[in-house]
């Protein structure tokens, strides 16, 4: 816990961008750990797989193409200081009154948790409690949190897709890419070497028993920890290594960003349509008891199903925004060549 | 393991420093980061609060050898938490493609320089 | 479960929000000028038409409830539809049509075309969020949503980057604000489970009078209000609308104009009235002293600074962050005419600025500026756009015979109710700050009107088919000041629940 607290204060102070991203990653983990502890290891698995994982690999791609050192400054802001302290006192002056975490007589403990603890085994017949409310009991809220992927892969492409406009008109506001960066080159497609034997060879290794990992976790997610979508953050951080190993060209081969799209689409598609078909079949939007003759096993179908798009759509979005950013570089490599010329 | 509000205070300091970072900082990267560091705070105040003392985590344990009923933490708070590590990595995801754009076209990503160009631009 | 499992009807509260969230990905895959275009407006109008279907069946047999996923709440997540939020859906997906049929021409010029399906399925997606947020009845889930419609916005507001880089900026600093508000909505919906166990809106209120004098629901009342506050843009937290309105392209200001802030302004009546209950809103929170002061210094400052603006989008801009000091005021007033007043005025206002960034897209679609030094004489130059942006300024004035007119009338009314040097000094601020309305209309209609079109420019109007629908908008906003029925009439009863539901 104070290991947290001293990554956090450092994270303020240092200057160095990827110095930050580093302790930002190390909180994410320390984080996790201090969710197993409290029992959480679904929420344990995901943050280690996107805080310290995927979120660090972005940043470290916008630094590469941004340039990583932060302007001399800091001078002491007053303002914030006063809200953030605001903000603390509210927060202790709730403490007061506050139920002491950790015991069973909560409300939170009380009122409805105790449905989905006791009953789930019977009504839905999956042993990951979390799983069953997750993709059952509150799997509306789980389909929003998959649109929502949904919205920022579509927002990433909409956002850096974009050829650069007024090229003739006004070149000078285009400054050069380059300029005051630290010595390091603006494309990350030179990652891919193809000297490098020992990383290919372990890559090569590694890559099989990732996408394994990544299945595994999807379809065994109503038994252990895991789901869709930490097997989707998986299943994107193989492909991931693979590109950052063999070049984005050869990832590209494998999966085409059309190929993409239409993945991140069908996840949302996928889930939806297991809502709509329960709405035929007369029950509710995203009811799966009527999916079967049996309600535990339409329970099941139904929770393999839209796990099954979550995976998809998370593994497109975040290859589309991994995409997205590398893409990038290679465009803004293409530009300075062409000045040059 | 009783640990009180001890978690809770965490939560606070944590999130003081998050929200710090973004209002004083103008490296719109650190910005990025302090809003990272704001939402993870967060999080852990949910899952504390889920926790119950000497209780274990929400997966059902079969088998006969089961006879005194273990005590479950709550499920819910872990089910939120999920959905809103989704949301923070896709906050991050958008925000950083947004960074790296302005860099193309501002040249810069601090924002003191970039309000002083303003108008110029 | 409703007794007629297998007719359309009773899935009508989950269609409107799944119509649009399903057609997303649909025209993300779509290519092209118009399919994209095509499907977005069709997915619109079906959500209008259940909408109005909804709110029609909530006025004659009251609130509708549906249970996704088949589990009741307080376990599963539930959908309700009373008059407020069926109100609501009606003018979110209606001014979403109608900018739609605007969109047609006008994106072309600010989007290209490669890009027209992402565009547009950004566009559905912040639909989806906003109609889901008016219609769920589960705390969390609102926070979702409130997710995808931001998270679609700040993509859609960076695409006013082709005009003017500072599009970009614009976008980050909603994104870093908003995602503040979010959070800290988010904190205060923990602190609201921690005390009472659930996260279903009515099973939260039923459970409130139980803890309702604690600290923990005193400070979680304080992030929810301060959290909605800085999504809303009331005053003090208005900095990004201002920035993100002018940039954005023209369609998405219209859009957001009328339903973005609309949305937050909603959630917050909610939980003002429903959860809050007006009792502890205005005694144990004594609401009305801290929204008061705002909204009044929010309708002034920012009429003020309005005069003084260059950019006529910016200028739009500025009126609707003084506009939405009116609406916080008739809540602040806590009687049921103010509440009556506001939620006139978020219809009112709603139409009447979507006609005025609309026509104002009809002149951007010609002249390519929004800068009022780029549209000297414009009156003369694309003059039935022009008398329809007048109209619509009249409007925003409040003469009578317009929308504005009728919620400011409540608006006085509810403050002469109130009594007191309070009350009238109220009424003598509203006079000011209309006002001040009419001196930045006026500025608009003497560049207009009374300057010199440019050297060598002809008359030449926008394409039909922009003006017919900001047309649309600006003969509604008359048709909805003059029959009040419909839009008073609504509001009148949804108020009376709202106060009695307390």
């Amino acid at each position: 816990m104070l290991l947290l607290i001293a990554g956090t204060m450092s994270v303020l102070f240092v200057r160095n961008l990827f110095v930050a991203t580093m302790l930002l990653g190390i909180v994410s983990f320390i984080m996790a750990l201090i969710f197993i502890s409290l029992d959480a290891v679904d929420v344990a698995f995901t943050e280690a797989a996107v805080g310290a994982g995927i979120s660090t690999v972005l940043y470290i791609g916008t630094l590469a193409l941004v340039g990583s050192q932060e302007k001399d400054q800091p001078k002491f802001a007053a303002g914030p200081l006063v809200i953030c302290l605001a903000v603390g006192a509210v927060l202790y002056y709730a403490t007061y009154e506050m139920p002491r975490f950790g015991e069973a007589n909560n409300p939170v403990h009380t009122h409805v948790a105790p449905r989905y603890i006791n009953d789930s085994p019977t009504e839905i017949g999956v042993p990951n409690m979390v799983t069953s409310v997750l993709a059952s009991y509150r799997g509306y809220d789980t389909f929003g949190e998959t649109t929502v992927i949904f919205a920022a892969g579509i927002g990433v492409l909409l956002i850096l897709r974009q050829r650069r406009r007024r090229k003739n008109e006004d070149d000078e506001t285009d400054v050069p890419l380059d300029e005051g960066k630290t010595g390091r080159s603006g494309s990350l497609t030179g990652l891919g070497s193809q000297h490098d034997l020992i990383p290919h060879v372990i890559a090569k290794l590694l890559i099989p028993f990732i996408f394994v990992f990544a299945l595994y976790v999807q379809f065994h997610g109503d038994y252990g920890p895991g789901g869709g979508f930490q097997a989707g953050v998986i299943f994107a951080a193989g492909i991931i290594l693979y590109a950052l190993v063999f070049s984005l060209d050869y990832a590209r081969s494998v999966v085409s960003e059309r190929a993409i799209l239409f993945l991140i689409s069908a996840g949302v598609l996928l889930y939806g349509g297991v809502g709509v078909v329960s709405m035929m079949l007369g029950g509710n939007f995203l009811d799966y008891n009527v999916l079967a003759s049996d309600p535990v096993a339409g329970q099941h179908l139904g929770i393999l199903l839209v796990e099954l798009g979550v995976g998809i759509t998370v593994t497109a979005a975040m290859l589309a925004i991994f995409y997205a950013f590398v893409g990038r570089a290679d465009l803004i490599a293409a530009k300075a060549e062409q000045e040059e010329n | 393991m009783s640990f009180g509000f001890f978690n809770y205070w965490v939560f606070i300091i944590l999130l003081m420093i998050g929200l710090y970072t973004v209002m004083s900082r103008s490296n719109l990267v650190k910005k990025m980061i302090g809003l990272s560091l704001f939402q993870i705070s967060v999080f852990l105040f949910y899952i504390s609060m889920g926790k119950i003392s000497g209780g274990t985590a929400p997966i059902v344990v079969d088998g006969p050898l089961d006879t005194a009923a273990p005590i479950y933490s709550n499920p819910l708070p872990h089910v939120l938490i999920l959905t809103a590590i989704v949301v923070g990595i896709a906050t991050t995801a958008l925000g950083l493609s947004l960074v790296v754009r302005i860099r193309e076209s501002f040249g810069t990503i601090d924002e003191e320089e970039i309000l002083e160009m303003k108008d110029g631009a | 479960m409703a007794p007629d499992m297998l007719s359309l009807s009773s899935q009508f509260p989950i269609l409107v929000a799944i119509a649009p969230l399903l057609t997303a990905p649909i025209c993300a895959l779509l290519r092209g000028k118009t399919a994209p275009w095509a499907v977005t407006t069709i997915a619109s109008a079906y959500a209008f038409y259940i909408s109005l279907q909804l709110l029609l069946t909530v006025a004659s047999f009251g609130p509708i409830s549906y249970e996704l996923g088949g589990w009741a709440p307080p376990w599963g997540i539930e959908y309700v539809v009373d008059l407020l939020s069926g109100f609501m859906l009606v003018l979110i997906s209606g001014v979403s049509t109608g900018v739609l049929l605007f969109a047609r021409e006008s994106v072309t010029k600010e989007v290209p075309t490669s890009q027209l399906g992402l565009f547009f399925a950004a566009y559905l997606l912040a639909l989806t969020g906003m109609l889901g947020i008016c219609i769920t009845g589960d705390a969390f889930n609102v926070f979702v949503f409130l997710e995808i419609m931001s998270l679609s916005s700040y993509a859609l507001i960076a695409m006013g980057e082709r005009t003017d880089r500072r599009a970009l900026t614009a976008a980050f600093q909603y994104l870093i604000i908003g995602t503040v508000g979010a959070t800290f909505y988010l904190i205060g919906v923990g602190l609201i489970y921690m005390m009472t166990g659930t996260l279903n809106i009515a099973d939260i209120a039923a459970r409130f009078p139980e803890i309702e004098g604690t600290r923990p629901i005193l400070a979680a009342a304080g992030f929810i209000v301060i959290g909605l506050a800085i999504k809303l843009a009331l005053f003090p937290f208005h900095i990004w609308l201002p920035n993100g309105y002018t940039y954005a392209p023209s369609i998405i200001t219209a859009f957001f104009a009328g339903t973005a802030t609309k949305v937050s302004v909603y959630l917050l009546i909610r939980y003002i009235f429903t959860v809050f209950g007006v009792n502890y809103s205005f005694q144990g929170l004594e609401l009305m002293d801290i929204l008061l002061p705002f909204a009044v210094l929010g309708f002034l400052t920012m009429s003020a600074v309005a005069i003084y603006q260059t950019n006529i989008k910016r200028l739009l801009a500025y009126s609707s962050v003084a506009q939405l000091g009116y609406i916080i005021l008739g809540i602040a007033l806590a009687n049921e005419t103010g509440l009556t007043a506001s939620i006139v005025h978020i219809f009112n206002h709603a139409i009447v600025k979507t006609g005025l960034f609309l026509s104002v897209g009809c002149m951007f679609f010609v002249v390519g500026s929004t800068y009022l030094k780029d549209l000297e004489g414009i009156g003369r130059r694309m003059p039935i756009t022009t008398f329809g942006f007048v109209l619509g300024g009249l409007g925003l004035i409040g003469v009578p015979l317009t929308p504005g007119f009728i919620s400011k009338w409540y608006l006085v009314v509810a403050a002469l109710e109130k009594g007191s040097v309070i009350g009238y000094g109220l009424v003598a601020l509203l006079m000011v700050s209309s006002l001040l309305a009419v001196i930045y209309i006026w500025r608009v209609v003497e560049v207009a009107y009374f300057r010199d079109m440019p050297e060598g420019t002809v008359k030449e109007e926008a394409p039909i088919s922009l003006l017919v629908p900001t047309w649309l908008f600006i003969l509604g906003s008359f048709y909805f000041g003059i029959e009040t029925s419909f839009n008073v009439g609504i509001a009148k009863a949804a108020a009376a629940f709202l106060m009695g539901g307390a």
